[in-house]
């Protein structure tokens, strides 16, 4: 029961300094590749000077988020005179709060055994075996999407409770968008429950270690490719991020929903949308990209095609795994942010017409000839 | 004589787009192909140590194309024996349309040829347009401007506020016409006090 407890704190631990970790470093990321992607420099006058000298360590501007996060918390924190000022206090945590959750449900490695990783852990530990996830909940995806559905409350209420016109237009976009691109979301990832025959993220993963077609690792996007591009679209939509920021489009609402927020409360809003970019990374690694297998690899060690096979002792495979999720996840992250500094903006009766019109049909379409093709090939 | 109807001329585009184009996905990934193809290969100068960005690191760097005639930090020229040529007429001070150039005459018997020189002569730079008036106006041609700004840019306004001894110490190399570095001083023992 302690042990039990022990490894569900460790487990905590990891994934919420993983996430903050990545909302921060991904600040510096988005700065970072969108100056490379247009051949300039990028923010990098922040420095740090060691006290008494002269020195002054840039890095690269890494010091630019301590700086962000330093200014925000120092800012003075306006608040509008607004009749329900108890929702606006609340709003930005409502945003915040489940985009943390998610996480929970994401297995960001494969099974763990203390006793094996040094041997006197056994006497605390046992020879029991703990799969590398906070909740492991047979509702898997299930559970994903009812907390990603809930940060859309907290948008309207933000916008709601801010008495602006330009909030409550964020907010009402923001509320329709959100809705349609649910919908294409949850069809999109009904293909994959079908392929896979279950909503578990662990068993998921653990069946894309397998191989298809002799030579190709059994993702979830090579079985569905089609519904890969949806889904990806699907969540870029839901994070509210270019091409689909129509609540936060600053060229006609200013900031949408969070106009009147400022200092931290702002802050928590933006860095709900970095954290949401790696969430977004990590639900598409776990369903499309193998999750925190490498190809061909598996809780026993590699196994390639051609009947080769390579075992690695626990130790090898837990730091490969941790370290294999850490990489797919910033990689995808790399490629929204890609995605963000290419395309331009949707205007807004494209982004509803791009939802129901072009995509549901899509994804309809998807899921109809994965059912026939799954009942073919089972019958 | 036929007179066609008026059409009115159309100065848009027609916003046509093909079957190819409406499937948006093709084009996004060209597009993605480009910003990302410009990424890799901004990447891969910035890792193999070369510069993948086109930005001048100012004022770290300076262009490749800095005019030659730019007007940048002034230099007040000397005189063979190393005092500076200005003698404290105020007419750049008059002039300058910022104000910014400040001025403390004083007097110096044993210099009979210029008796009056500049005890203090501050510019402050935080201020000062780069016109190049005070230039044009100097009858002694005591003041000139460099082509660089050395070390000027600064978060702190109080030490773009440089004296007469900054715009002395600046060793321009070629930029004055009189002998530079100033001879040593060939006046004979006891003519000065
Ligand atoms: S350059 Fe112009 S503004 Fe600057 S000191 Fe000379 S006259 Fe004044
Ligand atoms: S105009 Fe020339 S000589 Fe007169 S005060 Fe200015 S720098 Fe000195």
């Amino acid at each position: 029961m302690i042990a039990d407890l022990v490894i569900s704190l460790v487990f905590i631990g990891y994934a919420i300094s993983v996430l903050m970790g990545f909302g921060t470093i991904l600040t510096w990321v988005e700065r970072k590749q969108a100056a490379v992607m247009s051949d300039r420099i990028g923010a990098n006058r922040a420095y740090i000077r060691i006290p008494g000298t002269q020195v002054k360590l840039v890095w690269l501007g890494l010091f630019h988020g301590m700086a962000d996060g330093l200014k925000m918390l120092l800012k003075e924190d306006f608040k509008p005179r607004t009749y329900d000022w108890y929702a606006y206090a609340v709003a930005p945590w409502v945003v915040f709060t489940p985009v943390l959750l998610v996480f929970a449900v994401i297995p960001f490695g494969g099974s763990l055994t203390p006793a094996r990783l040094w041997e006197p852990l056994s006497a605390f530990f046992g020879d029991k075996t703990w799969p590398m996830q906070i909740a492991t909940l047979d509702a898997g995806i299930l559970i994903v999407f009812a907390f990603s559905g809930l940060t859309i409350i907290g948008a309207m209420l933000a916008g709601w409770s801010s008495s602006n016109k330009f909030s409550l237009l964020g907010a009402l976009r923001a509320g329709s968008q959100m809705i349609s691109y649910e919908l294409v979301l949850g069809l999109t990832v009904l293909g994959l429950i079908l392929v896979y025959g279950t909503v578990n993220l662990d068993a998921m993963v653990r069946q894309q270690s397998g191989i298809v077609l002799g030579f190709l690792p059994a993702w979830g996007i090579v079985y569905q490719p089609f519904a890969a591009t949806l889904f990806l679209a699907a969540a870029i939509a839901e994070n509210k991020r270019i091409p689909f920021d129509l609540p936060e489009a600053e060229s006609e609402l200013i900031a949408g929903y969070f106009t009147e927020y400022s200092a931290m409360k702002m802050g928590l809003f933006m860095f709900a949308e970095f954290i949401e970019i790696a969430i977004i990374g990590a639900l598409f690694t776990t369903l499309f990209l193998g999750g925190y297998n490498l190809p061909y690899m598996s809780d026993a060690g590699f196994a390639f095609p051609g009947g080769a096979a390579l075992a690695l002792p626990h130790g090898a495979v837990v730091v490969t795994q941790l370290g294999t999720f850490l990489l797919k996840v910033f990689l995808v992250c790399s490629f929204q942010i890609l995605i963000r500094w290419t395309l331009p903006r949707f205007r807004y009766d494209q982004v509803l017409m791009f939802a129901w019109k072009f995509m549901f049909p899509l994804a309809l379409a998807n899921l109809c000839v994965t059912a026939v093709v799954v009942w073919a090939v089972r019958a | 004589m036929s007179r066609r109807p008026h059409v009115r001329k159309q100065y848009w585009n027609e916003p046509e787009m093909g079957l190819w184009e409406k499937a948006y996905l093709p084009e996004i990934l060209r597009g993605l192909w480009i910003t990302g193809s410009i990424f890799l290969r901004n990447m891969g100068k910035w890792v193999t140590g070369r510069k993948g960005a086109l930005t001048t690191y100012y004022p770290e760097e300076t262009r490749w194309d800095y005019a030659q005639a730019n007007r940048g930090k002034h230099v007040l020229t000397r005189r063979p024996d190393g005092t500076p040529q200005c003698v404290a007429c105020n007419m750049c001070a008059t002039v300058c349309p910022a104000k910014v150039i400040e001025i403390e005459a004083g007097f110096d018997p044993a210099d009979a040829a210029h008796p009056k020189y500049p005890v203090r002569f501050e510019i402050d730079y935080s201020r000062c347009v780069f016109c190049g008036l005070c230039v044009e106006a100097c009858p002694e041609d005591a003041i000139r401007m460099a082509k660089e700004v050395p070390n000027l840019p600064s978060g702190d306004r109080w030490s773009m506020w440089l004296a007469k001894e900054e715009l002395l110490d600046w060793q321009p190399q070629s930029d004055v016409a009189k002998p530079y570095p100033p001879a040593p001083a060939r006046v004979p023992d006891g003519e000065r006090g």
